[in-house]
């Protein structure tokens, strides 16, 4: 349900580990992509590196919050990382729930907190140059920070 | 004592590899290994309010004490997603 690799991703690979037994009533899907413009510059490419053991307790995190927050909510997540090429998908997080508010706010919370907490990094390749993206520091303790995923998700 | 330092993206280009050896004392904290680093790659000092550290990959505090073997890894501000 959790995964991070090179693999080309696929929605419906991931949306198939979420096995509802009749009870979901929503899935909600999210498809992060390669953008060929960023900051202004005219982005080639992007590489994806990530810690991958610490990667994937990150998510397991994530899942754990989310079913502590949205009981009966379920998360599969699959990352990639290597060499992206632009439009190709970079990550696939799919919620499902009893109901649709829970899995929007679910799916939602989890791409945050991927922002905020997972241990993986892009590096963009533009016209002139490149550069490591560098966001959040993370800090899963950080309550300020999951407060604020939570508002986002709960908008 | 000996540890293993790992480091990613910006960190590891500074340093030049993703992985390496270095000497602690007994009783050093992440914060010293990270110090001690810094020293000899210089360019890292900007990142010294901006890391994260894990140890034996579970996330951990600056200054947690680390032990012999131990794998300590530093991370600059994450980007994923």
């Amino acid at each position: 349900m959790l995964a991070i690799g090179p693999e080309t991703l696929d929605v419906q690979r991931t949306a198939a580990q979420l096995q509802g037994g009749g009870a979901d009533g929503a899935v909600v899907t999210f498809v992060g992509l390669v953008r060929n413009h960023n900051a202004g510059r005219r982005v080639l490419y992007l590489e994806y590196e990530a810690y991958t053991p610490l990667a994937l307790k990150s998510f397991e995190r994530i899942a754990d919050e989310i079913r502590t927050r949205w009981p009966g909510a379920q998360l599969a997540l699959h990352h990639r990382v290597g060499r992206l090429e632009i439009g190709e998908a970079s990550i696939v997080i799919v919620t499902a729930s009893a109901h649709r508010a829970d899995a929007f706010a679910a799916c939602r919370y989890a791409i945050e907190r991927v922002k905020q907490i997972a241990p993986i990094w892009k590096r963009e390749f533009f016209e002139g140059g490149d550069v490591w993206i560098e966001g959040a520091t993370a800090d899963p303790d950080d309550q300020v920070a999951r407060t604020h995923a939570e508002r986002a998700a709960c908008a | 004592m000996r540890v293993t330092v790992r480091v990613f993206a910006r960190l590891r280009d500074i340093v030049g590899a993703s992985e390496l050896v270095r000497d602690a004392a007994p009783g050093a904290t992440i914060r010293g290994v990270w110090r001690d680093l810094a020293s000899d790659y210089p360019e890292l000092t900007a990142y010294e309010r901006s890391i994260s550290a894990a140890v034996n990959t579970e996330y951990a505090k600056m200054d947690r004490v680390i032990g012999d073997g131990d794998e300590v890894a530093f991370l600059p501000p994450v980007s994923g997603g």
